[in-house]
């Protein structure tokens, strides 16, 4: 039963990277940047939900969609000032500005919301733990929500980015910025709505991290968001559905090697597997081949 | 075109390599200058009495993070490569320089041969973590090169975390993955997983560290110079072109990183022989981050750009101390400023067309001289 | 192209030079001027950014608050000045706002106040002779060597042992579970103290730990569950405790839990539902519930101020402060007399038999090692209240 029981630990803690990742892959495809400041956007939302929950008496559903808004506004501004500057100057200069974002967002948190840990109320306070085969196995609403959340999410990126017209924008940009723009696609457009709607997934991911492990700090979002671009990188940054993959099987990987092999080595082990995985697939599970050019 | 490429790269004394080489004596004199001037200045300022404790207590690092720059530079700037592990390599100098420091405490009395022993060692080691890292690797491209070295500096890390090493009572060196060694003392613990290395008997001086990265730069700009340099560069210009004139390409990039990871250790030994006390959970990304800040902001293969960076970006927190509070959130200002500014072109060619109102009276005299000698 | 680079770099050593002058200049004018008015310069370092911020906050705040305390209460006599400084909990910064404390003209030291970055500020203090009294750094190798640093906080070892003491004699039944992090010097120092101590009986402990990374814990309680632990000592820092506790409240189990002094500040924790404290023992030498007078005015006045309950680190800096004042007093020297004069003095009153009474402890006395010794309190969490046992 332990067995299964780290497998449901590893699907919620998954979901959970595979939502931030997919925030990660999305930017990525379309402004081929590493944005290492998308971890502290979750921050940003799980505090402002938080906040909105406990100190202003908000319905903690209500306080979501407010986080949401947020980050996606924070996202948009975010990109508008200090990414687009440097658009088509090489993803290292971008790279460097997006850890001064970084920096930023925790320092600024810091100053605003001080150091103290907040312990984040969960989402599903109300439903209850299930409890399956004489109590062996045990599935808490956090994991379960996390998980379902996940799928839709999944579910209703890929159709919009597959059906609706601003959904194949956005593929056509990351396909080739320069064609799409001569067919009329407004990129700047495409590329905010991007980092939009990235950003108001790290809210969503903020939020139910937050739910099932309640501690809430300025730097909280900092090593998720590393685990997340791994786990992205995984799957094979740049694919949707790579991102899910990816973010699941991290999870999983990491929940057993902490319970079954050590939990100091868990992450080395993490980390070990993703260089497996990209000697044999050097571009991730599901990651286009890279065509060259001459 | 691949015949020129080859000549350029084999050939000495043709047109493009005489340009080349005074390129090269140019940017030799600069970096070189850089560090003696700076280490002038810096001893003056010291013995005088001008320059306080807190910036005399950041000179051995300057020069660690300078040679780190220099030698990340190698991996950035010549070969095109992005890394995000270097803190790994420098971890792994870190602690091979306290344990082989520590070992020869006893039979060398004498700290700055004890410092070169470390030096040595921690580059023998670090450059073989290059090597079985390098060698999977240096296949991938780009960004998932970036990450794969980010995975190494993180792996390295969780591993020192649970490593402990000690000296028994016979004097031999023991490690263990928990914390009772067997045969080991409290006393004889040198390295204790998470908690690192304590009572290091500290062996770096300002003069050993500048003159470490006086070799850093002597080792890069000699290959930057050298055949298989020019043709590392080429690899970066135009991988096919290289791999069509035949030249192996992982063989050059390895070349590269392992030296890089080795001067990377080296540098990692000058730090960890500067402090009493080191914990592998310095060695983290942020670190990495770090010293790649460095390289791009110094302007990438720049490598007095990156030495300046380094000197900078050192003292800036500590020059920011009087924010207080706000100090960070202003280093991170800065940092995304300085990005936008050195790197957007519009905004660089408005600085180009402030400097050229300052400029043009220089230059109309420059191009007098011209005539002149013509 | 070349002109303009050479005019860049021209800029760019302009503002190394300023910076650097910025640095000298107000480094020697502050130590050349050393005040006349009776000033006594007390100097601060810990993590007042990063992820230890919330620790170094606390010791700033209430180092702070008690020299404020001290000031008004006697305008004509020895006044001092709290001068803080960051160091990001990281050994490199904490021994430049070492050096930067010694060029502003610091006498004494309160700090640093986390372990590593302490040993490494330590070490430097021992050669340049400054008296430095942690508040929090409680690591044995931080006094180790060192004549010239002293601890007010129980140090590690000490804790351990009080702790699996206390365990053996109240429930001797129970079977006995840690969780640790082993990637901190504090939690690991304690947790293998008491394991020693506590397996010395012939009793096995289980085992699981995590590191500063760790979200998920339940891989952790899902072994102790596992192996029937009804007694779960947690020698860690409350933040991670109250994950653990909501976690294995997720996941049904509740066995007794024990902690140390970090756990201190739970019950605080904005958001943390009290209930799943119910019941925690702790070993603590503060506890800002505290029926204690002066607690609670030092409780009333550090929330007018900074607006949040002090934790234990703030009642720690708060006695370092009066400590050194009282000591400071026994050494007959002037406010302006050198640090190098002030470091031997100190250690002489240190040693000698001097006392220090405050809100972590009555009579605290040090040894020569640079241990404070004070007694343990034991306290459970009921009704949403400290009670001590």
């Amino acid at each position: 039963m332990s067995v299964l029981n780290s497998l449901i630990s590893g699907l919620s803690l998954g979901s959970v990277y595979a939502i931030i990742a997919l925030g990660y892959t999305m930017v990525y495809g379309i402004s081929k940047m590493l944005n290492f400041a998308h971890g502290d956007i979750i921050m940003v939302g799980a505090y402002v939900s938080f906040l909105l929950t406990n100190h202003a008496g908000m319905n903690a559903w209500i306080s979501l969609l407010i986080a949401i808004a947020t980050c996606t506004v924070l996202g948009i501004i975010i990109e508008r000032l200090a990414y687009r500057p440097l658009r088509g100057t090489g993803s290292l200069a971008v790279l460097i500005t997006a850890i001064g974002v970084s920096y930023f967002l925790q320092n600024a948190a810091l100053l605003l919301w001080g150091a103290d840990p907040r312990m984040f109320t969960s989402l599903f306070k109300g439903f209850k733990t299930i409890h399956a085969a004489n109590g062996s196995l045990t599935i808490t609403p956090e994991s379960l929500f996390t998980i379902i959340a996940n799928i839709i999410i999944m579910i209703a990126l890929t159709l919009f980015v597959s059906k609706t017209k601003a959904g194949k924008a956005m593929r056509a940009v990351s396909e080739d910025n320069g064609a799409a723009q001569l067919m009329g696609i407004n990129v700047n457009q495409s590329i905010s709505l991007t980092f939009a709607i990235g950003s108001g997934l790290a809210a969503i991911a903020g939020v139910l991290m937050c739910s099932a492990y309640p501690v809430l700090m300025p730097t909280t979002g900092a090593m998720p968001g590393i685990k997340a671009f791994t786990a992205a990188v995984f799957g094979g940054i740049g694919s949707i559905p790579g991102a899910m993959v990816g973010g699941l099987i991290l999870g999983i990987i990491e929940i057993f090697s902490r319970a079954y092999i050590s939990s100091e080595l868990a992450d080395a082990i993490v980390f070990a597997c993703l260089i497996i995985v990209l000697l044999i697939r050097p571009t991730g599970l599901l990651g286009k081949k890279i065509n060259e050019k001459v | 075109m691949a015949d020129r490429l080859k000549k350029s790269i084999n050939a000495k004394g043709l047109k493009g390599a005489a340009k080349g080489s005074n390129q090269y004596k140019r940017e030799a004199i600069i970096s070189y200058g850089i560090l003696i001037v700076g280490y002038i200045l810096l001893q003056l300022g010291a013995a005088t009495g001008l320059i306080g404790r807190n910036l005399q207590g950041q000179f051995v690092p300057i020069c660690v993070y300078m040679s780190l720059a220099i030698a990340l530079n190698l991996v950035v700037g010549l070969s095109g490569e992005l890394s995000l592990g270097h803190a790994g390599f420098m971890a792994v100098g870190v602690f091979t320089g306290i344990l082989v420091s520590r070992i020869l405490e006893e039979s060398i009395s004498a700290g700055w041969l004890r410092l070169i022993i470390a030096l040595i060692a921690a580059a023998f080691v670090a450059s073989i973590a290059g090597f079985i890292i390098g060698i999977p690797i240096l296949g991938l491209r780009g960004d998932y090169l970036a990450i794969v070295t980010l995975a190494f500096g993180e792996i390295v890390r969780n591993l020192m975390n649970v490593l402990y090493f000690g000296l028994d009572t016979n004097g031999r060196l023991r490690f263990a993955f928990n914390h009772t060694i067997e045969g080991v003392e409290t006393s004889g613990r040198i390295i204790t997983g998470a908690i690192g290395a304590t009572g290091v008997d500290k062996t770096a001086s300002f003069t050993s560290a500048a003159l470490l990265t006086a070799f850093t730069l002597f080792v890069v700009l000699n290959l930057k110079n050298s055949k298989q340099g020019r043709a590392i560069m080429s690899i970066r210009d135009n991988r096919i072109a290289g791999e069509s004139i035949g030249l192996n390409v992982r063989k050059y990039k390895l070349t590269a990183f392992v030296i890089s990871a080795a001067l990377a250790g080296m540098a990692g030994c000058m730090f960890g022989q500067n402090y009493s006390t080191m914990a592998p959970a310095k060695f983290n990304v942020n670190t990495s981050v770090l010293i790649l800040v460095f390289v791009v902001l110094g302007g990438i293969g720049n490598i007095w750009g990156g030495m300046i960076a380094a000197a900078l970006l050192t003292v800036l927190p500590e020059a920011l101390r009087q924010f207080a509070d706000y100090r960070m959130l202003t280093y991170a200002i800065v940092l995304i400023v300085v990005m936008i500014c050195t790197y957007n072109p519009t905004i660089k060619a408005r600085i180009a067309a402030l400097a050229g109102k300052i400029r043009p009276k220089k230059k109309s005299s420059g191009k007098k001289t011209g005539k002149e000698a013509a | 192209m070349k002109l303009r680079k050479l005019v860049a770099l021209a800029a760019v050593m302009a503002m190394t030079m300023a910076l650097m002058a910025g640095c000298g200049g107000s480094g020697s004018s502050d130590s050349g001027d050393a005040d006349g008015a009776g000033v006594l310069k007390i100097g601060g370092i810990g993590p007042s950014t990063g992820p230890a911020a919330l620790y170094g906050l606390a010791v700033k705040n209430g180092g702070e608050l008690a020299v404020k305390e001290i000031n008004e209460a006697n305008p004509d006599g020895l006044q001092l000045e709290w001068m803080w400084q960051d160091d990001e909990h990281d050994a490199e910064k904490s021994v430049n706002a070492y050096n930067k404390l010694v060029d502003d003209g610091m006498q004494i030291l309160v700090g640093s106040v986390t372990t590593t970055p302490c040993t490494a500020v330590a070490a430097e203090a021992f050669e340049n002779r400054t008296f430095a009294l942690t508040p929090s750094a409680s690591g044995p190798a931080v006094t180790e060597d060192n004549d010239n640093v002293f601890q007010l906080c129980f140090s590690d070892p000490n804790q351990g042992i009080a702790s699996a003491d206390y365990i053996k004699e109240h429930f001797a039944d129970k079977t006995v579970g840690i969780i640790y992090n082993n990637a901190d010097n504090y939690s690991s120092g304690i947790r293998d103290k008491f394991k020693s101590e506590y397996e010395d009986g012939g009793k096995k402990v289980t085992e699981a730990t995590f590191t500063d990374e760790t979200t998920d814990f339940k891989a952790q309680l899902n072994t102790m569950k596992d192996a029937g632990v009804d007694l779960l000592f947690l020698p860690i820092y409350y933040a991670p405790a109250a994950n653990i506790m909501t976690q294995a409240a997720q996941i049904g189990y509740a066995p007794t839990y024990f902690g140390v002094d970090g756990m201190d500040g739970i019950l605080g924790a904005d958001g943390f539902d009290a209930s799943l404290a119910e019941g925690v023992l702790l070993l603590t030498p503060f506890t800002p519930y505290s029926e204690d007078e002066n607690i609670k005015e030092f409780v009333k006045k550090y929330e007018d101020a900074y607006g949040e309950t002090p934790i234990q680190f703030a009642a720690d800096a708060y006695d370092c402060v009066y400590a050194i004042y009282d000591a400071y007093q026994k050494t007959g020297l002037d406010a302006d007399a050198s640090m190098e004069d002030i470091c031997e003095a100190m250690i002489k009153v240190f040693t000698g038999d001097f006392t220090a009474s405050g809100l972590t402890a009555e009579s605290m006395k040090w040894n020569e090692a640079g241990e404070v010794d004070k007694t343990p309190k034991v306290c459970i969490i009921q009704d949403g209240k400290y009670v001590e046992q």
